[in-house]
């Protein structure tokens, strides 16, 4: 097996969920303030997920303060502690970037996927 | 001045330390190397060793060169064959460390030969600015004028021109080595490296910052 495979399989996280563009998700990311660690949150929507192995990594978008926030995680960055997906979207292409003109009440609204609404 | 190694860049990834932060690093595979002849003050007028590294057909090589492989102790005639010079007072080794010639965290700096671009115009070659491309210009990517009249009369040495470029001996200082890996025989070393995959490259203790870091 090529040697770079073999390191960057040795860095992948085997507990990442299963979440896509327009799914709502929670990531936990690790902070170090004045040398203590904590967990802070960051909740949004997946706008995208994008490069491959261990450089993988995906686009968060939120409205806050009435100001579009969007951050890029690197899926297996040991920064990220966790990603929880909140709620299933229902999209129709991979790449969410039409959000970004939105304004009001649509801008963080999603067609909910149907196994969601079932349940 | 001590033993160096030779090595094959493999590629590039990236390494996530505890601490989250990504390095950029260059894998580099160092296995077998040999040592090969010894040069001495007495007959050489300076002291060093000459290293070999990656295997080569026998056919490939002429008889000379092949005697010259199996005097010093080598089966297998080596593709790619380097000088290290020793200090004063320097132990000559017995055998190559190989890939413990390096402790992790130790600088180094590595010697490649980067990759050709083959005849290149000023734009490339040396950011020149180029001049518009459109509205009856055809001044595009052409290098522009390249001296005075009759004061000098002539074009001035060293003015910067067409021509090839790349394929240069090129050496990167002070880089670092973030992991050895014994079992893949191969050296992560931090940030890029000369030369394109599969080229050669000769790593060596860093000149200009020897301490090894503090990790």
């Amino acid at each position: 097996m090529n040697v770079i495979d073999k390191i960057e399989r040795e860095q992948l996280k085997s507990d990442v969920p299963d979440f896509g563009p327009g799914d709502t998700v929670k990531v936990h990311t690790r902070v170090i303030e004045s040398g203590k660690e904590r967990i802070q949150i960051y909740q949004g929507i997946v706008l995208s997920r994008h490069g491959i192995g261990v450089n993988q990594a995906f686009t968060v978008r939120k409205i806050s303060n009435s100001e579009g926030v969007e951050r890029v995680f690197p899926i297996h960055s040991p920064k990220v502690a966790k990603v929880e997906v909140v709620q299933k979207g229902k999209v129709r292409r991979a790449k969410l970037n039409y959000l970004r003109g939105r304004i009001g009440k649509q801008a963080m609204q999603v067609k909910q996927s149907k196994k969601a609404k079932d349940a | 001045m001590s033993i160096g190694i030779i090595g094959k860049k493999v590629g590039m990834t990236r390494i996530y330390t505890d601490k989250g932060v990504a390095i950029p690093v260059t894998v580099i595979d160092v296995a077998d190397n040999v040592l090969l002849q010894e040069k001495t003050l007495e007959k050489d007028g300076y002291r060093g060793v000459q290293v070999g590294y990656d295997d080569q057909k026998e056919a490939r090589v002429n008889r000379p060169a092949m005697g010259h492989f199996k005097k010093h102790g080598s089966e297998t005639p080596k593709r790619e064959v380097r000088e290290f010079r020793l200090a004063d007072g320097e132990a000559t080794p017995e055998t190559h460390p190989g890939i413990d010639t390096f402790e992790e965290g130790q600088w180094v700096d590595v010697i490649g030969t980067t990759k050709g671009k083959g005849f290149q115009g000023t734009v490339k070659r040396y950011k020149f600015a180029g001049q518009p491309a459109s509205h009856g210009s055809m001044m595009h990517r052409r290098p522009g004028s390249i001296g005075c009249r009759l004061t000098p009369g002539r074009v001035w040495k060293n003015q910067k021109m067409p021509g090839r470029q790349g394929n240069y001996n090129r050496t990167v200082q002070n880089l670092q080595i973030v992991a050895k890996r014994p079992d893949d025989n191969v050296l992560l070393i931090s940030g890029a490296v000369p030369g394109a995959r599969g080229g050669y490259v000769v790593i060596r203790p860093a000149k200009k910052k020897n301490a090894p870091a503090a990790k």
